[in-house]
């Protein structure tokens, strides 16, 4: 994929004469690109307030479906991961809504930038959007629903979190680009991204099912997070591969 | 500066544009008609870089697209019909993003404010200012870099006479820079272009500089 | 469209006519298609006779295990059809050929429509082995699902864009995706499941000789299957689409 002309500037800016206007370094775009992004979903308050009223309820509802009080072990983590899984469809689908509908890829195309910027940036934050979903989802659920005591295996579930959440941010980014340019953005979103998206959950309900039984009988499984960390990887690769053909016209 | 031999650009089976040549030297102003649907938008967002040509050779800034095109951006400035700029960010935050996308310091982002008349509102978010005053924001946004080369879809379409005066600076043919402009008034297109481009249906019926050109001629494409 | 006869060389062009001389295209290799059709008949009556007179009758399961020599072949042909149309969706996003979108296309949906074969043999032995139409514990049936689905998108996916150029350019980034995907799918569901029941379709490789050889003709038949119904299928939009570019030329769109 690299032998195709990649329409990014190959290392710094070649130009001579112009004192002015340069091509930014990468982190620079990136920076430029979060700002942005936070200021967007601060004055809009469209993504994150959303994403976590859906988690609660959904929370609630999972209390009248399954007609509990308490669950624990695999049912926990059953209901933790769908949950999650759930709110974060909302957040991908309007990932790129403001920039399709404002002319945000426009604007950027523009600009003598390395296009992979955008990538990072809309995954990084997803990635933010998942965090602070988590620090509302998580606490509830605990709450509401889960019998034993979160607090020990707090830090491995956090691990587990973290590492599920990256690639969430990356596979949830690259369908959200993909899904925000045709007729029906916000069905396809979730359809795309939930079978891609199978082998995090397997992985993040596996490894977290122990840590949510009642008398703790399991610990942090490592297989399990090396399966996160592999899928994480190897999505990362590709959408890094892949990301500058969905922006190009 | 601008040199185009055959560019074709399709939309499915349909080519938006059809063997269009044209070559325009620097410094000089082009000013496109045509009809609506003839391939003015497409020509520019040609220029512009954003979409890639089908067939035929094109060169702008003496860099081939799209082999090259990376080397053009940066150099262009677009103003199209959509200002590019996020309605819930102000004009300030709208065009300091744009400027660290092509590494403009904030002092110029400061000058523009100044110059397209904004700085009592520059820090409103923009879906409360009017067409005009976001068209003046878009005029700020994309000379911002000092552009080269400059493309402009209909640029005075929402702006009163007395905004029009106030942006010539920035975009008219007094800057000296190498202009393509859409228009759709015969005599006023007219007197600002060197060479004018005729387009229907894609294809580019009339080349030719403006001084062989009458009124006429132009009011035919639209017939 | 003389879009190529303009500018033959260079990635900027596109294809909308078929690939090679528009004049040898007219008689799309129909010699070559009748010899694979054949071949692919011959290959598939050897197998049917040698699953029915040759392969032993299992003794657990009887006459319903023969129903493994076609829910394993169709699910191995249609899986390397799908990481294939992967592989060619790469081929088009290197060199913007768009034949090599409309050969992802053709193979991925022909995938899919083995695929549904897949689904359906399987369904079919798990409901006379174990009881049930759909077992969980059978984790290559179970990844099987998983990246059907994926695919299944695949196909909605092309019809919501509109500009056939991004459609393509799409459909193969999604291909590579969704390609990607299939490794690491059957990895993690293999990782997730626990081996109550005896894993009867992984265990090809410890077949008696002549069951294994069975096996391999029918491995071999579908494969022909696959490649002269895609070869079918290919022929036809590109007959469909020649037919399409010269009507418009002589103006009758």
């Amino acid at each position: 994929m690299s032998s195709v002309a990649r329409d990014t500037p190959a290392g710094t800016d070649a130009r001579t004469g112009d004192a002015r206007s340069g091509s930014p370094g990468t982190l620079t775009v990136i920076g430029a690109l979060l700002r942005k992004e936070l200021l967007v979903e601060l004055r809009t308050l469209e993504s994150i307030p959303g994403m976590s009223l859906f988690a609660v309820s959904t929370l609630v509802v999972f209390h009248f479906a399954l007609q509990r009080s308490t669950v624990d072990g695999d049912l926990a983590a059953g209901v933790l991961w769908v949950t999650l899984l759930f709110a974060a469809m909302l957040g991908l689908n309007r990932l790129f809504v403001a920039d399709a509908e404002q002319g945000g890829f426009d604007g950027f195309l523009l600009a003598p930038v390395d296009r992979t910027a955008m990538l990072l940036a809309k995954a990084l934050t997803l990635l933010a959007y998942l965090l602070v979903l988590e620090i509302v989802a998580v606490p509830a659920f605990a709450l509401l629903l889960l019998g034993p005591p979160l607090g020990p295996t707090l830090p491995g579930l956090l691990a587990i979190l973290a590492l599920a959440d990256v690639g969430l941010a990356l596979i949830g980014t690259l369908i959200a680009a993909l899904a925000v340019q045709t007729r029906a953005r916000d069905l396809l979103g979730p359809l795309l991204a939930l079978p891609l998206l199978v082998p995090i959950v397997i992985a993040g309900a596996r490894a977290s099912a122990p840590l949510l039984s009642a008398g703790h009988a399991g610990a942090l499984s490592a297989r399990w997070l090396a399966v996160l960390a592999l899928y994480d990887l190897v999505f990362g690769l590709i959408a890094y591969a892949v990301f500058d053909f969905l922006l190009e016209d | 500066m601008i040199e185009l031999e055959g560019l074709v650009r399709c939309y499915g089976e349909r080519e938006a544009l059809s063997d269009v040549s044209l070559s325009l030297p620097q410094g000089q102003t082009l000013v496109v008609f045509g009809p609506n649907g003839a391939g003015k938008t497409t020509l520019l967002r040609v220029l512009a870089t954003l979409l890639r040509p089908h067939a035929g050779a094109v060169t702008v800034l003496e860099h081939r697209l799209p082999e090259e095109s990376w080397q053009v951006r940066g150099r262009v400035g677009l103003l199209g019909h959509d200002p590019l700029l996020y309605r819930e960010l102000t004009a300030r935050e709208n065009l300091r993003y744009h400027a660290r996308l092509h590494d403009v310091g904030d002092a110029r982002v400061e000058d523009l404010i100044q110059a397209v008349a904004i700085a009592d509102r520059a820090d409103e978010p923009l879906r409360t200012l009017s067409r005009g005053m976001i068209q003046r924001v878009a005029i700020a946004r994309a000379t911002l870099h000092d552009p080269q080369l400059l493309l402009l879809d209909e640029p005075y379409a929402n702006l009163d006479p007395s905004a029009i005066d106030l942006v010539a600076p920035l975009i008219g043919a007094q800057t000296g820079c190498t202009r393509v402009v859409t228009s759709h008034d015969p005599t006023g297109g007219l007197a600002q272009a060197d060479l004018v481009v005729g387009l229907r249906a894609g294809r580019a019926v009339l080349v030719k500089p403006a001084g062989e050109i009458e009124p006429r001629e132009i009011a035919e494409l639209y017939r | 469209m003389n879009a190529s006869s303009r500018h033959p060389a260079g990635s900027t062009e596109i294809d909308h006519r078929p690939p090679g001389d528009g004049e040898r295209a007219s008689r799309p290799s129909v010699p070559g298609l009748r010899t694979l059709s054949i071949l692919t008949v011959a290959a598939m009556g050897i197998a049917l006779c040698l699953v029915f007179f040759y392969a032993p009758i299992e003794l657990e399961e009887g006459l319903l295990q023969k129903i493994f020599y076609l829910h394993v072949p169709l699910a191995i042909v249609s899986l390397c059809g799908f990481v294939l149309g992967g592989i060619m969706a790469i081929a088009h996003l290197r060199t913007r050929d768009r034949s090599w979108d409309l050969r992802s296309y053709v193979t991925i949906h022909m995938s899919l429509i083995f695929g549904v074969g897949v689904l359906l043999t399987g369904s079919i032995w798990a409901r006379g082995s174990w009881g049930h139409w759909w077992v969980w514990s059978e984790p290559t049936l179970v990844s099987y699902l998983i990246v059907f689905l994926l695919y299944a998108t695949y196909q909605p996916l092309r019809f919501a864009i509109e500009d056939p150029e991004r459609q393509a350019r799409y459909a193969s980034v999604f291909a590579i995706v969704a390609g990607a995907f299939v490794p690491l799918n059957f990895l993690a569901v293999r990782l997730s499941t626990s081996y109550l029941h005896p894993r009867v379709l992984g265990s090809a490789s410890n077949l008696p000789g002549s069951m294994r050889f069975t096996f391999l003709v029918s491995l071999v038949a579908i494969a022909l299957l696959f490649a002269t119904l895609c070869s079918y299928e290919l022929t036809a939009k590109r007959t469909r689409m020649l037919l399409r570019s010269r009507s418009r030329i002589l103006g009758y769109q």
